[in-house]
């Protein structure tokens, strides 16, 4: 089987007005890859994440996506009935904060279920096992799959939120500064399970952060981002231990090790 | 009748000095006659008009009445509901208004109407081919609840995104074991548009289904009107180990004996006293008058008489 | 067979946050590196035998040279390799253990060492099963295996890596002071396991400061002067 990369993207640029926030940033991602995107706030590793999501426009480029059906979509010119239903199928977005990705006024199985019923589930009790296999999946204790996500923690409403969109298996997952709010013991648990879900599911993931520390630990390879474009990119070892671009060295050196 | 002499008619029948026909002008007649044809071309489409101000403020059924006053002709006979009832203050006033108006028969039977403006019910008499049922209508947006963005669920709509409909009828049996929409309940048109079927009781909804008159909904603030033509698909949403149900009672009418009406509770007296009676008061009289007898009933007045 | 051909390797690091300063530390190093040998490294402080080490595992790009690795009967230039391509001669081929584990939150100890031979698709007992015998043999009770070793001291953490390193039998092993702060005892079981590796025909590269375990394990040395040239 000759593998191919689920993702390429291709020359894409994006300005706000005349504020260019990607600049022809290329690259591929391929199944079960983890890529993370680093760099300081308005680096523009944000919007490059929007924009592959569709959720802003781009001024040119492509952005290639291979689906399941073994078709290759430029999400940036596709319809977007197609879009719309492909980022709720076989793609996830994990925002920074949570209420931004839940349905903080409905049940966590409801919020769990939303994407299958979506999909035209429309057997409760099934419905209500698969958010329950997802919330010990999560581990988020069972019973308390009628509670709303307000009255949980911030690290269950962010493990949730990964519960909700992997429920489909999404092929890849989109997430931005997923431990950016936590607590560094609370970090270190999601981390944790999101290596493992990665592992499980075999499923590519764009990691967004500022934090090396995610980033060495989630990500197998690294793309580094200032003022909107890639500067440096590669196995996140060598990236880290041995970056080459001024910039890399001083956002590997302005990490305090403990 | 043509066109011409329905016209002169009307011309004839004039309403109170300086007003025109149905109150409202016929440039705003047509806008709204014109909504109302796309309406039914799309059965279940929200289409915008131009709402007007109407002599009753927002929330009065100012969406129904506009939608009436653009097809009412001085040859119907008018029929206003509110909640079943013919008698209440809404229904009243409204059927009052279109009498001034437009000097229009008017009736409280069912059978006889060509024309019914509703607040909140569906008549029990079946309706027939050549009527047309007019909902008033407060929120005409089925995803409102879960969107709140208009530029969105005109999305979800042109898409069919519906599913996430869904969730909030998960909740309900999350929440109370079975689903518990009791009114306003979601439904699909023609196996296209989700649609408000205003705030009907959920009894009502299969009433919908395949129904013979034609049904217009109006929602004067919030400038839509939306249709479902004759012999249209209404399906109600549900899931497949939770099927859709109308509520059942535990008494029959207390005054008609029906067992097959929707029935409002009556509280009697502060020791624990009510009954139950058709919340449909031409349906209820009818069934009296033809000899049927709940358990509270009066003798009825011929039988008083003797 | 040689399993590892490293040609004319030239490596600098380049400061760009001291003004650009380059710092050459290899030039036109070479080696090469036989089934069932194991070459140690050896030079004064400065030569260049980690960045040597780190080079031959990808995780140094050098300026010039190839740096060929044995992986699926064939020889990949791994300084040219896509990530990918390295990860997978990683996970297969390729094993690297230090003296510094790197602790993963959360992780327990028995699946730090079963992770590698997962990764390589062997069924989760088995792998468990091999982890568990590593550990035995490096002396870690088996009370804790079941903990994260965050907390563990310094000599318990590297001799879990050290089995970590050990568990998945990769074709190449690189050793970057694997005995360093080990007692008597554990040095000799550490020389075993290296030991029993080369003769079943494991390539190995090493470094090793302690003289006693260098002559123990070593089949060939290779000198590096400053600069990294092979003597």
């Amino acid at each position: 089987m000759i593998e191919m990369p689920l993702l390429s993207v291709e020359g894409l640029n994006k300005s706000f007005g005349r504020q260019p926030a990607c600049r022809d940033v290329t690259f591929e991602l391929w199944p079960g890859e983890v890529l993370g995107i680093v760099g300081e706030s308005g680096s523009g590793k944000s919007t490059l994440l929007n924009a592959i999501a569709g959720r802003v426009g781009i001024d040119s480029g492509r952005v290639l996506y291979r689906t399941a059906a073994d078709q290759i979509v430029d999400l940036a010119t596709a319809q977007e009935s197609q879009r719309r239903h492909l980022m709720r199928t076989e793609w996830g977005f994990v925002q920074q904060h949570a209420r931004d990705g839940l349905r903080m006024d409905f049940s966590a199985g409801a919020n769990i279920g939303e994407r299958l019923m979506a999909l035209g589930q429309k057997h409760y009790g099934n419905l209500r096992e698969t958010a329950l296999d997802w919330m010990q999946a999560v581990e988020i204790p069972p019973e308390r799959i009628d509670d709303l996500p307000r009255t949980f923690s911030g690290g269950m409403q962010q493990r949730l939120q990964i519960a909700r969109n992997l429920v489909t298996r999404p092929r890849i997952v989109l997430m931005d500064e997923p431990t950016g709010g936590l607590d560094v013991s609370v970090q270190a648990r999601l981390l944790d399970l999101l290596r493992r879900l990665v592992q499980e599911y075999n499923v590519a993931v764009i990691v967004v952060t500022h934090d090396l520390g995610v980033a060495r630990l989630l990500a197998h390879r690294l793309m580094v981002m200032r003022r909107g474009q890639v500067v440096e990119a590669g196995l996140t070892d060598q990236l880290l231990d041995d970056p080459q671009h001024a910039y890399t060295q001083l956002l590997v050196s302005s990490v305090l090790s403990v | 009748m043509t066109l011409q002499q329905d016209y002169a008619a009307n011309a004839a029948q004039a309403p109170l000095e300086g007003y025109n026909f149905a109150f409202l002008d016929e440039q705003t007649k047509r806008m709204i006659r014109r909504a109302i044809l796309k309406a039914v071309a799309i059965p279940g489409y929200q289409v915008p008009f131009g709402s007007r101000e109407m002599p009753l403020p927002y929330g009065w059924g100012t969406g129904g009445m506009q939608v009436t006053a653009a097809v009412i002709g001085g040859s119907d006979v008018l029929k206003v509901i509110d909640q079943g009832a013919d008698d209440t203050t809404n229904a009243v006033s409204i059927r009052r208004f279109f009498v001034r108006m437009t000097n229009v028969a008017t009736t409280e039977k069912t059978r006889d109407a060509t024309l019914i403006q509703t607040r909140h019910r569906v008549p029990e008499t079946p309706l027939h081919e050549g009527q047309i049922l007019v909902y008033q209508v407060p929120i005409p947006e089925p995803l409102r609840w879960l969107e709140p963005r208009e530029t969105e669920t005109r999305k979800m709509h042109a898409l069919s995104e519906y599913g996430v409909m869904h969730v909030k009828l998960y909740e309900d049996i999350s929440q109370h074991g079975h689903i518990s929409t009791a009114y306003d309940y979601p439904v699909l048109v023609n196996g296209r548009y989700m649609m408000r079927c205003s705030p009907i009781p959920k009894f009502d909804t299969p009433k919908l289904h395949m129904n013979a008159a034609l049904q217009l909904f109006g929602a004067g603030r919030e400038k839509r009107i939306y249709a479902v033509p004759p012999y249209t698909d209404v399906k109600p949403l549900d899931f497949d180990d939770h099927p859709f149900e109308v509520e059942r009672w535990p008494e029959a009418c207390a005054l008609c004996g029906s067992h097959d009406s929707f029935l409002d509770e009556v509280i009697l007296d502060d020791k624990g006293g009510r009954m139950f009676v058709c919340s449909d008061t031409d349906y209820c009289g009818e069934r009296q008058a033809a000899g049927h007898r709940g358990h509270m009933a009066a003798p009825y007045k011929d039988e008083a008489a003797e | 067979m040689d399993m590892i051909r490293v040609e004319n390797l030239d490596k600098t690091f380049t400061l760009h946050l001291r003004g650009g300063v380059a710092l050459p530390v290899l030039r036109d190093t070479s080696l090469s590196v036989m089934q069932g040998e194991c070459v140690t490294l050896h030079g004064p402080s400065g030569a260049g035998k980690s960045t040597l080490l780190r080079s031959i595992y990808g995780n140094y790009r050098p300026q010039r040279g190839r740096i060929l690795i044995r992986h699926d009967g064939e020889l990949v230039d791994i300084a040219s390799a896509a990530p990918r391509q390295v990860l997978e001669i990683r996970r297969r081929s390729l094993g690297y253990v230090t003296q510094f584990l790197r602790v993963i939150p959360r992780v327990s100890t028995l699946d730090i060492v079963a992770e590698p031979l997962l990764a390589r698709g062997i069924a989760d007992s088995a792998a468990r099963e091999r982890a568990a015998g590593l550990l035995t043999r490096l002396q870690i009770p088996e009370k804790m295996w079941g903990l994260p070793p965050s907390t563990f001291s310094g000599g318990e953490q590297q001799r879990i890596n050290i089995a970590r390193g050990f568990a998945a039998d990769y074709p190449i092993l690189l050793l970057d002071e694997p005995t360093a702060s080990l007692d008597e005892q554990n040095r000799k079981i550490v020389i075993n396991l290296i030991d029993d590796a080369r003769r079943r025909g494991t390539a190995i590269v090493a470094i090793v400061h302690d003289a006693d375990t260098r002559q123990a394990i070593t089949t060939r040395l290779l000198p590096l002067q400053a600069h990294g040239v092979a003597a």
